[in-house]
């Protein structure tokens, strides 16, 4: 079965311009630097990657809301460059978003029950919506007479749950889920991670989950694909990349994520990195991570690692990866 | 025994809001011992931070604050201005979520940091910046010499933060409250931001509070949590206990809505955060409790000792038994 | 909660009903009016005379009621005001909507428009491009007559929309990036759609605002034209507020103080109603004083 979406060799660059100085240089920024992954049918694939990463552009560049600077983007075997306006308008009927903000993911003028049946108004969808409507916020765990209120009623989860709902409308086959959870109280995240567990087992879609909260991240994803600065350093299946993390990276940042048990958590070693994440304007030659790697060698700066398979089974970017 | 550092006694903040009257904070008991880290754990509208605003006195006008709060043998609530400001950075520092909101753009950090020194102790100015320069090196700042004279913009967040706790420890105060101190930062940094505290703390010899919703940070490097629901201390115990035994249903609900490996599904607390302007009556736990009476709807219950914690539970015991 | 704050202002409150009072007054001239606009009050000598029963705000030069004059004077300047306002306040959302919605090259010009044209003293500007407008030939079918009312709606819609359009793009630019944009955007939705049916509806607040501060201006800019003796000019005495005002130039050396008192009142009270109104407004839709939940 081929996969529903692959991207390959992705690259986004931001223009900056410089400020007001005598000379007025452009300066370029690679927020991605080339990534390349595969999603397949109702599988759901985590990215992760602290600030700088690029995870966010890769999940708006996949879905066009950013134009993409290079690379491909095959959609059901599209090649997401090749097609016009017209086409694409189409094809945003089967990949969808959930952003991060619940505050202001939906128009605060808009009914709740306008606002998930915009996506059937703008694609033309005939008919009267107000039956998928009800369908739709019933599916997310609400119910039919919310449709007639306003954004401003409802508590953080319960408009994640809205924005849920408008992303199904048009029944995609990929959802981009841009940090989901993460502007939302503990206690809240649990119930609106099930849901999405529970909407893909009944629906079958896929999802890319951006998140910088690994332990969320291991609990929903298939497959995990970790960035830094524009790239991927490793990407397998979730399970193999948590317990046994063949990037030195992906292993720091496996120690840096403080588990919420006491004995196991001052019962680990940890690996503490040493300085901060560079500027992704000017980013390290060779390995991007190498300046703060406790492996680095000479060779590290000279070659860029390439994702080369692990005997664990996922592919990692390294001179010298973890065993 | 350990000698008291701070003792809140039934601490009540409420705002006077537009649209009414609004308890943030409804009789809230906690004392910090020298030199210990102690947890305060709550979600929105728990009043975590409200409390220890009110206590530092850096709430606006429009709040009422009543109780007690007292502070090595000094009373502050209600204590004039000029006394609270002898108290703030010199007894007692707060450190905060957003670093840039406590650094001026337009100074330079060694000054910012001399600043702070000479308010409080008399420096000349000289020893003054040495000194800052010092407290940058124990932060762990590389060059400090140099970055002393640097800008904040020219610092990234995690250097910031250091920067903020260097001015906060400056004059070796006996309490530091960190306010979700690493919530805005990546999961690398804030590894590194808790070993900066620990180190501080063990250097100095500071008590500090550390207010967050994460309990991953909290069973890092806490020794006792206090649980903070709807402007009330729910819960309080070692730290031991309150994960292996919590006595209270709320902090029961927490842990169980946490990813753990292993948990197939998690379990989220139903219902939502109560609104503050009209607190339900009783225990403001009551409408997600699944252990709740009609006795928990009668008054506000006190904290009452269960075993070595304390709890705020009516039926703690028989919660205890069934789990 | 928009509304409420908005009571809360007891200026406007008040105002809001001084100026209800009044339109329903102007509206229904033919009934509230006592004389026709050029007629006389009684036989010769009717000039000048002071308030009294059969002319109670009293006479003007030729005999005229003052009273009723004002009245027919208040309609034509509130026609004015409000034309000219919803005019400019459409072209100015419209405009302002595209150029901060599609930034760039249109944008950058548009924006450079409106500085060049708010940099000059508005009444200034009016003058100039008055005479301008009114000697190219042909216009003067579309826009009307240099002395017409419509001529000086025209004129100030065309060089009214300037700070609207600001104000305008100011919001959309504020309102571009949030997610519900984004949202709307990533189900396939036209430019022209996300204007239309999200950035104009949230811009509600700082539109209306415009609007009332719009017709404020168009009424006083009428009036400084009329009392320098540019305003709206059509014959058989007809008059407006400006018109009126402006005759009080002559009226006060000579000590018939009635019509300088009563026209200038007039024009206080209209004004500073719709101020009041204005800053009501803008306070009761201010986002940062909306509580979100």
């Amino acid at each position: 079965m081929s996969a529903l979406l692959s991207v390959s060799e992705l690259v986004k660059e931001f223009h900056m311009k410089a400020p007001r100085g005598v000379r007025r240089q452009k300066r370029v920024v690679q927020a991605v630097s080339g990534v390349s992954f595969e999603v397949a049918r109702g599988e759901t694939l985590g990215l992760v990657g602290e600030s700088g990463s690029g995870k966010t552009t890769v999940g708006r560049c996949v879905l066009r809301l950013i134009e993409p600077t290079s690379g491909e983007v095959l959609f059901g075997g599209r090649n997401l460059a090749d097609i016009d306006f017209d086409e694409m308008r189409q094809l945003r009927r089967k990949m969808q978003i959930v952003f991060q903000d619940p505050y202001a993911s939906l128009d605060p003028k808009m009914t709740v029950g306008a606002s998930i049946a915009e996506p059937l108004v703008v694609q033309g969808v005939e008919g009267n919506h107000d039956e998928k409507v009800v369908s739709l916020l019933e599916l997310v765990g609400l119910s039919a007479d919310h449709a007639r209120r306003f954004p401003h009623e409802f508590s953080g989860g319960q408009r994640q749950r809205i924005g849920v709902a408008r992303a199904l409308a048009l029944d995609p086959e990929l959802i981009v889920l841009d940090e989901p959870v993460s502007a939302l109280d503990v206690s809240i995240q649990a119930g609106v991670v099930n849901l999405f567990a529970d909407l893909q087992q009944r629906l079958g879609m896929s999802y890319i989950f951006i998140a910088h909260d690994l332990s969320v991240v291991r609990h929903i994803a298939d497959r995990v694909a970790v960035m830094y600065l524009g790239k991927i350093m490793e990407i397998g299946d979730a399970e193999t990349v948590y317990q046994k993390p063949s990037h030195p990276y992906t292993k720091a940042l496996m120690s840096a994520v403080p588990v919420p048990n006491p004995r196991v958590e001052r019962g680990r070693s940890r690996i503490t990195l040493e300085g901060e994440v560079p500027s992704p304007v000017n980013p390290p030659s060779g390995c991007r991570f190498r300046t703060r790697c406790w492996k680095a060698t000479d060779l590290c700066s000279t070659q860029e690692p390439r994702l080369e398979l692990r005997p664990s089974g996922q592919m990692s970017a390294c001179h010298h990866p973890e065993v | 025994m350990k000698e008291k550092v701070l003792e809140v006694r039934d601490l009540r903040v409420t705002f006077n809001t537009p649209l009414g009257p609004l308890a943030a904070v409804r009789g809230v008991d906690l004392d910090v011992y020298g030199g210990e880290m102690v947890a305060v754990v709550g979600e929105s509208g728990s009043g975590k931070s409200v409390s220890f605003l009110a206590a530092m006195g850096l709430l606006p006008r429009t709040a009422t604050v009543e109780g007690s709060v007292v502070l090595q043998g000094e009373q502050l609530v209600g204590a004039a201005p000029k006394k609270l400001r002898s108290v703030r950075g010199r007894l007692m520092s707060m450190i905060f979520q957003d670093p840039l909101s406590a650094l001026n753009p337009v100074h330079k950090i060694g000054a910012q940091i001399s600043e702070m020194l000479r308010a409080h102790q008399s420096m000349s100015e000289k020893a003054a910046l040495a000194r800052a320069v010092d407290l940058l090196e124990i932060v762990g700042i590389p060059q400090p010499g140099d970055r002393a004279q640097q800008y904040p913009h020219e610092f990234s967040g995690g250097m910031r933060q250091r920067v903020v706790i260097a001015m906060a420890i400056a004059n070796s105060p006996k309490l530091l409250i960190a306010d979700e101190p690493t919530t805005a930062l990546d999961v690398t940094v804030q590894a590194q931001i808790l070993e900066v505290i620990q180190r501080v703390q063990a250097q100095f010899g500071t008590a500090v509070v550390l207010i967050t919703h994460d309990l991953g940070v909290v069973a890092r490097v806490c020794e006792r949590v206090n649980v903070m629901y709807a402007g009330r201390v729910v819960e309080r115990a070692n730290i031991m206990d309150v994960f292996d035994q919590p006595t209270h249903p709320y902090t029961r609900g927490l842990l169980a809505s946490l990813p753990q490996t292993g948990v197939e599904r998690l379990v989220p607390i139903n219902g939502f955060p109560p609104n503050m302007l009209k607190p339900p009556s009783g225990c403001a736990f009551r409408p997600r409790c699944t252990h709740a009476t009609d006795a928990c709807g009668a008054s506000l219950p006190e904290l009452q000792p269960v075993g070595d914690s304390m709890s705020a539970c009516i039926r703690a015991r028989e919660v205890m038994a069934k789990a | 909660m928009a509304f409420n704050r908005f009571v809360s202002h007891k200026a406007a409150v008040v105002s809001v009903f001084v100026m209800a009072i009044l339109v329903i007054f102007v509206a229904l001239s033919p009934f509230t009016a006592r004389y026709g606009v050029n007629e006389a009050v009684q036989a010769p000598p009717n000039y000048f005379l002071t308030p009294r029963a059969n002319a109670w705000l009293g006479t003007d030069d030729i005999g005229r009621d003052l009273y009723s004059r004002l009245i027919y004077g208040v309609r034509v300047s509130l026609v004015i005001g409000l034309f000219s306002a919803v005019i400019s306040v459409v072209l100015g959302c419209l405009i302002g909507a595209v150029a901060g919605f599609r930034g760039g090259r249109f944008d950058d010009v548009v924006m450079r428009v409106t500085d060049l044209f708010l940099a000059f003293p508005f009444l200034v500007t009016l003058l100039v491009m008055r005479n301008v407008l009114g000697s190219i030939e042909w216009l003067r079918p579309i826009i009307g007559d240099l002395s017409s009312v419509r001529f000086i709606i025209v004129l100030f819609a065309v060089f009214g929309w300037m700070g609207v359009a600001r104000i305008v793009r100011g919001q959309v630019l504020a309102l571009k990036e949030r997610e519900f944009i984004e949202a709307a955007r990533a189900v396939g939705a036209s430019r022209w759609y996300i204007v239309r049916r999200h950035l104009l509806p949230n811009s509600i607040g700082p539109i209306m605002v415009a609007l009332t501060f719009s017709v404020v201006s168009a009424i006083i800019s009428e009036a400084t034209l009329a009392f320098f003796g540019y305003g709206p000019q059509a014959g058989d005495g007809a008059t407006s507020l400006g018109i009126l005002v402006g005759a009080a130039k002559s009226a006060v050396n000579p000590g018939f103080w009635w019509l300088a008192v009563f026209p200038c009142l007039t024009l206080v009270v209209i004004a500073l109603s719709i101020n009041f109104i204005g800053d009501a407004l803008r306070d009761a839709t201010d986002p940062r004083l909306q509580r979100d939940s």
